[in-house]
């Protein structure tokens, strides 16, 4: 290299004399200049109010166009969720936008699903292909039978066109994957889900307990912040997690509990809160059903005797229940987020939620507030869609999961395979979720996709699902399209705009581009008569004469606050069918189910295994954010937790122990190993079960940063437990061994 | 037990610690034997008595070794255009300002103690061979020549100037434990004295000349091996940075290295070969000079490379 | 009135390390590829379950005593307005002297030649913002402000909260403050 070294030498030289001939009057030369402050000159010219869609959450973002081009994203200071503060993704969502690797055109495939390989087309050849192949699937199977898996808001538009279609199967992994047992095991006891962002008033709480959420690791901004606030004001932390989280690292109790063992722990947690008088009794007599009946359930449920399950002192888990009684009713039970993990998961939520019961959290400042959605009209247009004439079919037939509120997307995985269900599904259109990476049991997955008369991927990066989709369709990002404004559940009403920033880059198209278009050559224009999404949006606004100009300036309508918590005079809301907080569920045990928790052992890991456990970065959103080249930087690839101890003492690992930062494989219960992954070895763990963040081990070769970087855990997820009230699959029932990664060649 | 997670992954930031490279240590060695080659030079030409014909060209050896060491230098910089920025400034606290105008002085000094060093014959067979410059040659001779003996004198206090600073340049650096020694600025200025005599002695210069710069290079070892003593005991007896930058010499990852190529290659050898040269049981050969060499470097590139681990 | 002295308190209870400083930073001020300004630091002591865990956003601590700007050999690092110290590019050699001296490891070599390091964001300070890293903050761990002025309130939080700074032993007198 040392003669390009030179050369490059040579050419900078001379082209250094030129610019200085060029200038002129080299004063910065000669220093005469000073040394002005660096400016990097990084502020917009135009600043964009919109939302994010780095994740779910949906954070009021400022994005700064300066040339063109977007320069950076700020917190929009005006919306509710974000308060001007972002997290991570948020602010690297130009890594999105640039992203090297984005899908730039349509493809059609052209060979096996799976394999990959595919030929750019234009819009007008793809959506014709997906309108020839959705015709065919109506006309053989129905409309029902085409399925649609989404995550994010952007697929609002192909619900809107499901429901035209004349299709009810609709699913996303965010319930059956994720939070679906603590919206059954709330709805149970209250009467009403949680839903998202959940209602709680962390600011306010006294003290705050963590049941294996990893708060601040999984970077929900507002809980975070509010959270921040609450330490800040001196508020105390229970967690209890495997691991020492982040979250771990700033509580008052930290319970390394032996994962499967919380039905235990909170079960004796009960017990102290009333053998010891430390729940508000008053609110129970006014509110709730079920407390005798509770009380004989708990009675022999002891801190020793949970101890003895948990792994736990038992003066911890006293100490720790009577931070948490003392605290009411400021005293806040998180419900948790991720929640499928033993398959008895809507009774431990239910656990859970009786907690909050008796603590009178529930409708208390400092608990579970009322929240609820801005104001907005539907689009003015005549005639809804007819409904469809058969019910979806995402239960096993025999009808199964009595308790599921919403649509089980492993359920239609399960609906695809020939003869499982009422009726086949026969075509899925995915839009921007990687179900290879979010489905438990990847063969299963796999042999129900390679069953598809037809396959249709939207999404902005060339994602895994999309290797195994008859037609690719490139979606612009969030900062490149309008789409319909944010109208979730807060304390104060609000609505949020997504708008577009820059124009498309590529051939991308929104969103609501792809649907309309796609209506029309199936026939279904008159379902889709708005022009485009921010005429959509306009004349919502119109109909109760909201401001379009203030919502698109300042990306937010504030609605009118109301009273969310007792205190300010909010009435209780209990829509259960007594009326009243459900300690004992009737409506379970008319079901046959345990109507008030039980514990029940879980398998215990094979010799040599580790149970395998798996959660977040804050850096990142599942695998879609593995691949920005901003956040991958700072987290370029997950690692497997190991407890140092046991590491030292790993059969196999006698005569070479593993090395922190080594490579290993992970090779569960079934024999199927991981991609080569990097040891993290640490006495943040306990020694029965490892853990890893979720999202690597990406199989896509075209996104070229991500691919061969760490391992899957979801690839190892080869087994998973049935939540039998509602659906839910149950994922850390899979374990791993260890084996030295193979040296590359 | 300690674990500690730093969030920057990237081979911009996360080596930061190791900022220098071969070319450093390259300039070091060569800067400090030019030095070397200044003060000998200067010692040998003010002796009374002949001079050899090789001696009289040696002065030259220092601008070029100079030289070769500001193109090392220069390869390190991150933005070469902008070299000339040493130039603007003159920083009092920083070494690496001192260096560079050092350099600058050296060349002037150097150049006309080396032109009046020349017998005529040789001055002009040089202004013969440089065409157009051959005129500047001699009018820089006819300068020099009458004030060769002031001109020495500069040479020997910037010479010493010059092995001193290429020892400063990393004692200054307090932020390495390994560097931040007083020691280093005399230590670095004997080896280079040791280096520029067996630089020296690798020219057919007389047996009398010969025989000076060996009884000098043992002197110099002699320093040298009492300096390497203070060094190490120094930082042995520091604080716990000190003694942790100790240890990379005393059992660590650089012990081998110090040991068999500073220590015994460079100064233990070299010194007996040159005793029993002296009391004339072995004939004078180039073996010790060269290992003084070897020696020489490797001190430079040890000490540079162990101090920003 | 006294002469500003720009300081930062990093609330070490309140930061989760989630890296959005490190994010906005990169963005606000254009770094290139695998440059970082700041960065976040988990330092565990102890054995498992009894374990300690503190959290770190670090920066260029923009010492009272600075021997970066001591071994500079062209005045490319100086100490600006506020005792923020920074690095005029078009003076910078790229000699790495500075980096050799820094015992925080806050500089690094800009793929353009100069040295790169944290500014404070002084742009954006001179404007009357506070630093990107601070802004973005979601827990709020991070105050920027002016320690020569009693009533800012990052004199309000040194002043009031227990506090370390890195590496007191370099004696280099650090400004960037991590609350405990």
């Amino acid at each position: 290299m040392a003669l390009s070294r030179r050369q490059f030498i040579q050419i900078g030289a001379g082209g250094a004399g030129g610019a200085a001939l060029a200038t002129g009057l080299p004063t910065r030369w000669w220093g005469l200049d000073g040394d002005p402050t660096p400016d990097p000159r990084t502020d917009g010219d135009q600043v964009v109010a919109s939302y994010c869609e780095l994740c779910f959450w949906g954070c009021g973002v400022l994005a700064h166009v300066k040339d063109g081009r977007v320069t950076k994203i700020t917190g929009n200071p005006a919306h509710p969720l974000s308060r001007g503060m972002l997290c991570p993704r948020g602010a690297g969502g130009t890594g999105l936008l640039y992203d090297p690797d984005r899908l730039q055109r349509p493809l059609l495939r052209r060979a096996k699903r799976g394999e990959d390989v595919f030929e750019e087309v234009s819009w007008d050849a793809a959506l014709g292909k997906v309108a020839e192949g959705l015709e065919g699937v109506k006309q053989r199977h129905g409309p029902e039978a085409l399925a649609l898996f989404t995550h994010g808001s952007g697929g609002a538009w192909f619900k809107q066109f499901m429901k035209a279609w004349g299709s009810p199967n609709i699913g996303a992994p965010s319930y059956a994957q994720c939070r679906g047992p603590r919206e059954a095991a709330f709805q149970l006891t209250f009467g009403t889900p949680l839903g998202s962002p959940e209602p709680l008033d962390l600011a306010n709480a006294r003290c705050i307990t963590l049941i294996g959420s990893h708060l601040g690791e999984n970077m929900h901004n507002t809980q975070v912040q509010e959270l921040a606030d609450a330490l800040g004001a001196g508020a105390q932390l229970v967690v209890v997690d495997p691991r020492f989280s982040v979250a771990a690292s700033k509580a008052r109790y930290w319970l390394p509990i032996k994962p499967g063992t919380d039905i235990a722990l909170l079960l004796s947690w009960i017990h102290v809160l009333l053998a010891e008088g430390l729940y508000d009794a008053a609110y129970l007599a006014e509110h709730a059903t079920g407390l005798e009946e509770l009380k004989a359930h708990v009675a022999t449920s002891t801190p020793e005797w949970a101890g003895a399950i948990t792994g736990l002192d038992p003066g911890l888990i006293r100490a720790s229940a009577r931070l948490i009684g003392a605290a009411r009713p400021a005293s806040l039970i998180h419900p948790g987020r991720h929640t499928v993990w033993y398959g008895d998961d809507t009774q431990r939520e239910r656990a859970m939620a009786i907690l909050v019961a008796l603590l009178g959290s529930w409708g208390r400042r400092g608990g579970y507030v009322k929240q609820d959605k801005f104001p907005l009209a539907g689009y003015p247009h005549g005639g809804l869609p007819p409904p469809a004439t058969r019910p979806k079919v995402d239960k096993p037939k025999g009808g199964r999961y009595p308790l599921a509120s919403e649509v089980l997307a492993s359920g239609l995985c399960d609906a695809t395979r020939p003869g499982q269900s009422l009726y086949d599904l026969k075509a899925w259109m995915v839009y921007g979720c990687n179900l290879i990476q979010a489905m438990p049991d990847r063969p299963r997955l796999i042999e129900a996709i390679q069953q598809l008369e037809l396959l249709v991927a939207v999404d902005v990066l060339p994602a895994e699902i999309c290797g195994f989709a008859d037609v690719v369709l490139p979606e612009a990002t969030y900062l490149e399209r309008d789409d319909d404004a944010w109208n979730g559940p807060w304390r104060q009403p609000f609505l949020a705009v997504r708008q577009m920033v820059v124009p498309p880059l590529y051939d991308s198209k929104p969103g609501w581009w792809i649907v309309k278009e796609l209506a029309a050559k199936v026939g279904l224009s008159s379902h889709f008569p708005w022009k485009d999404a921010r005429e959509y949006v306009q004349a919502r606004l119109a109909v109760k004469g909201q401001s379009w100009e203030v919502l698109s300036t300042t990306g937010v309508l504030m609605g009118e606050p109301f009273p969310t918590c007792q205190e300010d005079g909010a009435e209780l809301t209990l829509e259960t069918e007594s009326g009243k907080i459900e300690l004992y569920s009737q409506e379970l045990a008319d079901l046959d189910f345990d109507p008030l928790p039980v514990f029940r052992p879980q398998e215990e890991a094979p010799p040599d295994h580790f149970r395998l456990l798996s959660g977040r970065a804050p850096l990142h959103t599942f695998g879609r954010t593995v691949n920005n080249r901003l956040l991958a930087e700072p987290y370029p690839e997950n690692e497997v937790w190991l407890n140092a101890d046991a590491a030292a003492r790993l059969p196999g690992f006698e005569r070479r122990p593993l090395e922190q930062g080594e490579k290993v494989v992970l090779v569960n219960q079934d024999g199927v190993r991981s991609t080569p992954v990097k040891v993290k070895l640490t006495q943040r763990i306990r020694t029965d079960c490892v853990f890893m963040v979720h999202g690597w081990g990406q199989t896509a070769a075209k996104q070229r940063y991500a691919f061969g970087r760490g391992a899957s855990d979801a690839l190892l997820t080869t087994r998973y437990k049935l939540d039998p009230i509602m659906g839910g699959t149950g994922m850390n029932v899979n374990f791993v061994r260890f084996e030295r990664a193979p040296e590359v060649a | 037990m300690t674990e500690l997670d730093v969030a920057r992954h990237s081979h911009l930031v996360d080596p930061q610690l190791h900022v220098w490279g071969w070319e450093i240590p390259v300039y070091l060695f060569l800067g400090g034997m030019a030095a070397g080659v200044m003060i000998l030079t200067t010692l040998l030409l003010a002796r009374p008595g002949e001079r050899s014909r090789a001696l009289r060209w040696l002065p030259f050896a220092a601008p070029a070794l100079v030289t070769v060491g500001m193109v090392a230098l220069f390869l390190d910089l991150e933005h070469k255009l902008f070299v000339w920025r040493f130039y603007l400034a003159f920083r009092w606290t920083s070494p690496m300002s001192w260096g560079a105008w050092i350099l600058l002085v050296v060349y002037p000094v150097s150049l006309l103690v080396a032109l009046a060093a020349l017998a005529d014959d040789q001055a002009g067979w040089l202004a013969g061979r440089l065409g157009p410059l051959g005129g500047l040659v001699r009018r820089a001779r006819a300068l020099a020549l009458p004030r060769a003996e002031g001109l020495r004198a500069a040479n020997l206090v910037v010479g010493i100037g010059l092995g001193l600073y290429t020892g400063v340049l990393l004692s200054t650096l307090g932020a390495r434990a390994l560097w931040a020694s007083s020691v280093l600025g005399p230590l670095f200025l004997v080896s280079g004295l040791s280096t520029g005599a067996a630089l020296l002695m690798l020219f057919p210069v007389s047996h009398d000349e010969r025989h000076a710069l060996a009884r000098w290079d043992l002197w110099a070892i002699g320093a040298e091996v009492v300096l390497l003593l203070l060094f190490l005991v120094g930082l042995a007896s520091g604080p716990a940075a000190s003694q942790a930058a100790a240890g990379l010499l005393l059992g660590g990852p650089y012990t081998a290295a110090f040991w068999a190529l500073v220590v015994v290659t460079g100064l233990g050898v070299p010194a007996l070969l040159e005793v029993l040269e002296g009391r004339k049981v072995l004939r004078a050969t180039l073996v010790a000079p060269a290992l003084v060499l070897v020696g020489g470097l490797a001190l430079r590139w040890i000490m540079v490379a162990a101090g920003q681990v | 009135m006294t002469a500003r002295r720009y300081a930062m308190a990093v609330d070490t209870r309140r930061c989760v390390g989630c890296n959005a400083c490190v994010i906005s930073c990169k963005t606000e001020n254009a770094l290139p590829s695998g440059g970082f300004r700041d960065w976040i630091v988990q330092e565990v002591h102890g054995t498992f379950p009894d374990l300690t865990m503190q959290i770190r956003s670090e920066r260029c601590n923009h010492c009272g005593d600075t021997p970066c700007v001591a071994a500079c050999p062209t005045g490319a690092s100086h100490v600006a307005d506020g005792g923020v110290v920074l690095v005029s590019k078009h003076k910078c050699t790229g000699c790495k002297a500075c980096m050799a001296s820094c015992p925080y490891g806050a500089r690094w070599v800009h793929p353009d030649g100069y040295v790169d390091k944290c500014t404070f964001c002084l742009h954006r300070v001179e404007r009357g913002q506070v630093p990107a890293c601070q802004e973005t903050c979601p827990t709020r761990a991070l105050t920027f402000g002016d320690l020569a002025d009693p009533a800012s309130e990052v004199s309000r939080l040194v002043n009031r909260r227990p506090n370390l700074v890195l590496q007191p032993g370099a004696g280099t007198r650090p400004y960037v403050f991590f609350l405990t």
